[in-house]
């Protein structure tokens, strides 16, 4: 991957500039509230932070139109506030309240929207894959042309289930794009030490999908491979593999001793590859924002991700009662 | 009316529910084009085209997950997977994501499914294609699981199944779908064009899943029994002349819990049969309820005639299965019993 950072884009509008600079700025604040939350013990348990893999959902987000499909894993939170859904929301269901989209009973890996078509929030690695594939379906039988997101990680990419899945969804050319968020580490495991065929998109030759790499530090090119994805399935042609090249700055989930890679690795990255500074250049450089505007949407930002926090502190506990409810029919 | 083996009234059921449901769709291994290795879902695909019934790679967990994905996208697809001994790669996704996907949503989504697969002994088919699981589907919460013993209440059940909201495991007695096998396998098979319950109504008719039928009225003994079981039950209580109450569950959960502790209370005693093995099986949790919910009415232990604790042999069939010799004796030393 070379660096782009600051590359100057003429087809690309200053308001979709500051709209992805938006919307991954308040992925990353949003994260970074949640892990002091965690740190302070108000969210328990599991708890996957998005940080550094920004530009993945917002530049897939740009790519996508209305009554499109989103499911994916337990790294869960960017997908959800990239498709819209309500911080208050996402983050009250980390804290296990009421006012959370799953009422608290799902907690940070699994949550949904009907309202926004985002079908969880799956903890289970891998396993989410073949459900993307009968939401397309579906669509597909439905006869529309709405296409479905199916993220999965570098590490789901060695389970069994997905290549169940790429044989069917070609089979049966399903509109449905298959994203590999390779942040390069399937918790502390890399690329390299799982497998021997790190090209992992190229998997999808031998049945008949075609794919490609993308960086994914760069909201503009993951959006431009998303144009292309979805064009390739709304035109009836199958499945389409995205294998987005991104990396995650913090660890795999709340406690991670970090010794699979090194500080200055990470580091590295941050100063040369940041997605959000990448855009904050393009911005400034090329006189589409100041330092000021680009101060009032931090101040804005900060403002939805406090009144997140405050929200999901002050939602009550749900009720003892809804322990048995939403079990059948 | 017409006159249907067990497969041709599962067949009817399907063909009912296609054609009423634009939403339903049948696909699996063979079940398309062949028409599925047992012939369930023959002509279908003739009949209403490969969108709505088709064939799928041999790939279990693919085919039960994206169904669950077609279900919460508002599809009510009915899986075959060909014998349950072949389900185990999809118990993931029926466990972490079918069961679950209505609670942990809190009610946005749910897996409409229906996974048809059939199941049990008798067949010499060894441990890899005989074999009864429904203890492990039982013991789910957030998925139903119901057995039919006759072709009228397989298809009753089967249209019960599919309209359910909620994900059901149909576990179809492979060894009774010609039929009604009492369990000696040294006579001749009867037909089930001589059995009763093979007069199946054409059209839609659909038959509530947690009602238990009392398939023999008795006064001794009640025998708790499913799927193939229930006729072995029969063989027995007419064979030792003990007057038993044979209870066909039909549908394991929900348990139709009151037709089961109403007998026990009137016999005050309870056989409980299945041919799968015993440790942990469904057999356990039902002893456990019957204990506890009529304990006081009780006059004799609660008696177990289950398969063995072994994998199902090849060269012992008649040994693992619960044969009506069995379940007599069973049925004798809890009549016998002493309070």
């Amino acid at each position: 991957m070379a660096a782009r950072k600051g590359t100057a884009r003429p087809n690309v509008s200053k308001d979709d500039l500051l709209k992805y600079y938006r919307e991954m700025l308040l992925i990353r604040r949003f994260e970074e509230k949640a892990g002091q939350l965690y740190g302070m013990g108000l969210i328990g348990g599991f708890c996957h932070l998005y940080i550094g893999q920004e530009a993945v959902v917002v530049g897939l987000e740009a790519a996508a139109g209305e009554g499109d499909k989103r499911i994916t894993s337990y790294r869960d939170h960017g997908h959800m506030l990239a498709c819209g859904m309500d911080p208050k929301g996402v983050m009250a269901e980390l804290t296990g309240r009421e006012g959370g989209y799953s009422k608290g009973k799902g907690g940070s890996m699994h949550m949904f929207s009907k309202e926004k078509h985002f079908y969880g929030g799956h903890g289970i690695v891998g396993a989410q894959v073949p459900l993307g594939a009968g939401l397309a379906f579906s669509d597909k039988y439905r006869g529309n042309d709405r296409v479905t997101f199916a993220y999965f990680g570098d590490g789901a990419a060695n389970q069994g289930q997905v290549y169940e899945t790429y044989n069917m969804a070609e089979l049966w050319a399903l509109p449905v794009i298959f994203v590999i968020e390779n942040n390069q580490y399937a918790m502390g495991t890399s690329v390299q030490r799982s497998t021997k065929s790190t090209t992992l998109f190229g998997r999808g030759q031998a049945y008949g999908i075609p794919g490609e790499q993308v960086d994914g530090m760069d909201v503009l090119a993951v959006k431009e491979a998303g144009e292309r994805a979805v064009a390739h399935c709304r035109a009836g042609k199958g499945p389409y593999i995205l294998e987005v090249m991104t990396y995650r700055y913090r660890g795999h989930s709340m406690s991670d001793p970090a010794k699979y890679r090194t500080r200055e690795e990470v580091q590295k990255m941050r100063d040369e590859r940041d997605a959000i500074e990448n855009v904050r250049d393009l911005l400034l450089t090329g006189g589409h924002a100041t330092d000021d505007d680009l101060k009032a949407i931090d101040r804005e930002i900060k403002a939805i991700v406090n009144d997140s926090a405050e929200f999901a502190k002050t939602s009550p506990e749900p009720a003892l009662s809804e322990l048995w409810t939403d079990i059948y029919a | 009316m017409a006159t249907m083996n067990m497969i041709q009234a599962i067949n009817s059921a399907l063909d009912v529910m296609l054609d009423r449901d634009p939403k339903a769709l049948i696909f699996g291994e063979d079940v398309g084009y062949f028409g599925g290795v047992f012939r369930a879902t023959d002509g279908l695909a003739a009949k209403y085209g490969a969108k709505r019934c088709f064939d799928a790679p041999i790939s279990e967990g693919g085919i039960i997950a994206t169904a669950i994905g077609m279900g919460a996208y508002g599809l009510r697809p009915v899986v075959e997977i060909q014998f349950a001994d072949y389900i185990l790669p999809a118990y993931d996704q029926l466990v972490s994501e079918a069961a679950r996907l209505r609670y942990r949503s809190a009610g946005d989504f749910w897996a409409p499914i229906t996974v048809r697969t059939p199941y049990g002994g008798g067949i010499f088919g060894g441990q890899t294609h005989s074999s009864s699981p429904e203890a492990i589907f039982t013991h789910v919460t957030g998925l139903k699981t119901v057995i039919p013993s006759t072709p009228h209440d397989a298809k009753g059940l089967l249209i019960a199944a599919i309209e359910e909201d909620d994900p059901v495991i149909f576990l179809e007695p492979k060894r009774i779908y010609q039929g009604p096998f009492d369990g000696h396998p040294e006579r001749p098979a009867t037909p089930w064009s001589q059995h009763p319950a093979s007069d199946v109504p054409e059209g839609y008719y659909a038959i509530p899943l947690g009602t238990a039928n009392v398939v023999r009225a008795g006064r001794a003994v009640t025998v708790l029994a499913y799927g193939t079981m229930v006729h072995v039950a029969l063989a027995a209580a007419a064979e030792t002349g003990i007057d038993a109450e044979v209870i066909d569950l039909r549908s394991l959960v929900p348990l139709d819990i009151d037709t089961v502790t109403a007998s026990v209370r009137k016999t005050g005693r309870c056989v409980i049969v299945h041919e799968a093995s015993r440790f942990g099986g469904y057999g356990a949790e039902l002893s456990a309820l019957v204990q506890e919910e009529c304990f006081y009415h009780l006059q004799a232990p609660i008696e177990r005639v289950t398969g063995w604790d072994t994998p199902y042999p090849h060269a012992f069939e008649w040994d693992y299965f619960p044969g009506p010799a069995r379940v007599g004796k069973a049925l004798k030393r809890c009549v016998e019993a002493e309070t």
